[in-house]
């Protein structure tokens, strides 16, 4: 048992870094920050996993495995949306969302 | 472990030995004979879709995380058979000129969807769950911003991959909610463990609304009807129909099999969320004017009737889930299947285009009208039988307020579809589409459509059949 740091810390740490992740997503204009921030929320998720198994259950490592199995797929996600936006900025010469609207109600 | 066992997974299997051949046809074919993968992939897949129908062996392999049953293997026959109309339907538009060079690019991200999805049916743990929900949205994203040289291709493209990741995140944060209290990700354990606790419908409730997203319920559905206008017509098909039913299947699995304990709550969310989701999506398809996006705000309103055959958490609402599933394919593609027809041959995409349609392209405004009346719910065509048996299932149960919602909502959703049919059999128009004829593919595929639109609702074998293979809380 790890002594010194407790478990709520983490979780504290978690909760501020998804709703920090959602605020960005919701608020920011520049398509790679709101990448980043899906990044973020991803991260904060990894840090719950990891806090769970390591404080509450130390003898499985399914929370670990998890974790690393979101990283990898974050991964895969930010290089499929690069791409997008590598090519959105050819055709639009901005990675802006309020100019990437061509479609309205 | 010995080596038969994986034959569980056959569905799995064959489609990445379909990835597999596709990608070295690609390979060692000749630059200006692209067109023969075409082909070959179609045939590939029509053998697997008819393999799928053969009895397969049921159980568990990898300590449970992979789990095969019949319900399963019904929900991924079901599948094959709409990615397969995809596939014959959109053969006219890969042999563009402008597609040439990306034939087997499209029916590999596109199989590899179908991967994701298959997997994540037969998940019997989060984490398999959670690797087949990329799986299948992370490619459909590429799909989505496939027309490298339209503007809104690449807006539905990052409209798509970020609402996905946003809403992964949350699902996500949802389930290590749950992982805290009760230390697994099984589905049998967790049900069988699960108390109730408020930090585990707090994690409940960041998973319902992850799923929302993934099946765009009210008020998570705004990504969706721009993602549909701007993605090429055969991927909006297939995000319409497929995807999402893909996720309706997991959807109704986890809240049947994991969380069985706190149906008072998803009860009262799928209750509120149903009635503003046939609402909305009605009350937004009536005033559209391209058809891609009518018809995206239609498939809004039509999940919202899906999500009647949640509420009673009975095995007829499982049962009427999986038949309105398939029903709806068969409608859905038929009328997705005239748009891209007629998008292939003219580029018209709008209503008013379709003025006077009968004289000109008899046949396609008759499928058209059939598949939209199999939409409304109009009593010959399958359509009907599908909404008059998720009526039922959540009658069953006793909500009839509920049940009055949705019928007053089907009468709603009866006059914006009969906008179409009027405009296509009796406004007069001066240039109306030229008459054209499509290629075998196409053909072949709506007669498909049409056949089923007819066909499964007169079936009463096939509703018995799906009832027996489903379960119930």
């Amino acid at each position: 048992m790890i002594t010194g740091v407790p478990v709520q810390y983490f979780l504290i740490l978690a909760t501020l870094m998804f709703f920090a992740g959602v605020y960005g997503f919701l608020t920011r204009r520049n398509l790679i920050t709101m990448l980043m921030a899906t990044e973020l929320i991803l991260n904060s998720v990894n840090i719950n996993f990891m806090a769970f198994n390591r404080y509450l259950y130390p003898q499985k490592m399914e929370g670990m495995f998890f974790s690393l199995f979101v990283i990898a797929v974050a991964a895969s996600e930010a290089a499929v949306a690069i791409a997008i936006i590598i090519n959105i900025y050819r055709r639009f010469a901005t990675i802006n969302v309020e100019d990437v609207n061509q479609m309205k109600f | 472990m010995s080596p038969d066992k994986f034959l569980i997974m056959r569905h799995e299997l064959l489609l990445t030995a379909v990835v597999l051949v596709v990608l070295i046809a690609e390979v060692f074919s000749h630059p200006d004979k692209k067109g023969k993968i075409i082909t070959l992939s179609v045939i590939c897949f029509g053998i697997i879709t008819a393999l799928g129908f053969l009895p397969s062996a049921e159980g568990e392999i990898f300590g449970g995380m992979y789990v095969s049953s019949g319900s399963r293997l019904m929900m991924k026959n079901i599948l094959n058979i709409g990615v397969m109309l995809v596939f014959l339907q959109s053969v006219d538009w890969l042999r563009k000129a402008e597609n040439s060079d990306k034939i087997s690019e499209y029916f590999i991200l596109l199989i590899s969807t179908l991967i994701g999805m298959n997997f994540m049916i037969s998940s019997g743990h989060f984490l398999m769950f959670y690797i087949g929900l990329e799986l299948a949205t992370i490619p459909i994203a590429a799909l989505a911003a496939f027309d490298k040289y339209r503007n809104n291709s690449a807006e539905a493209g990052i409209k798509l991959i970020l609402i996905s990741a946003l809403s992964s995140g949350i699902l996500l944060y949802g389930l290590s909610m749950i992982y805290g209290t009760l230390g697994t990700f099984y589905f049998k354990e967790i049900a069988v463990s699960f108390s109730n606790s408020n930090l585990q419908i707090l994690g409940f409730i960041y998973f319902f609304t992850g799923m929302a997203f993934k099946i765009s319920i009210v008020p998570f559905h705004l990504w969706t009807a721009d993602v549909y206008e701007g993605a090429p017509i055969n991927i909006t098909a297939y995000l319409s129909v497929i995807s999402k039913g893909a996720a309706v299947f997991i959807f109704i699995i986890v809240l049947f099999t994991v969380f069985p304990v706190i149906i008072a709550t998803w009860q009262k969310a799928i209750y509120l969320t149903s009635i503003l989701t046939m609402t909305i999506g009605n009350l937004f398809a009536i005033r559209q004017q391209n058809l891609k996006r009518f018809l995206a705000f239609s498939s809004i309103s039509q999940a919202g009737y899906i999500l009647l055959g949640f509420i009673g958490g009975n095995q007829l609402g499982m049962a009427s889930v999986i038949y309105y599933i398939l029903v709806y394919i068969f409608s859905n593609l038929g009328a997705f299947g005239v748009v891209l027809a007629i998008s292939n041959a003219s580029g018209k995409e709008n209503i008013d285009d379709y003025n006077g349609l009968y004289h000109t392209n008899p046949k396609l405004s008759l499928i058209m009208m059939l598949a939209l009346f199999s939409l409304a719910g109009i009593p010959p065509v399958a359509g009907y039988f599908g909404k008059f048996f998720l009526f039922t299932a959540a009658a069953e149960k006793g909500f009839y307020p509920l049940v009055i919602i949705a019928v007053l909502n089907t009468i709603i959703s009866l006059y914006y579809y009969l906008l179409i049919v009027k405009a296509m059999f009796l406004l007069k128009n001066e240039s109306p589409i030229e008459k054209f004829k499509s290629s075998m593919y196409t053909r072949f595929a709506l007669g498909l459509c049409v056949a089923g639109i007819v066909v499964t609702g007169f079936a009463s074998a096939l509703f018995e059949f799906i009832r027996n293979l489903s379960f119930g809380i």
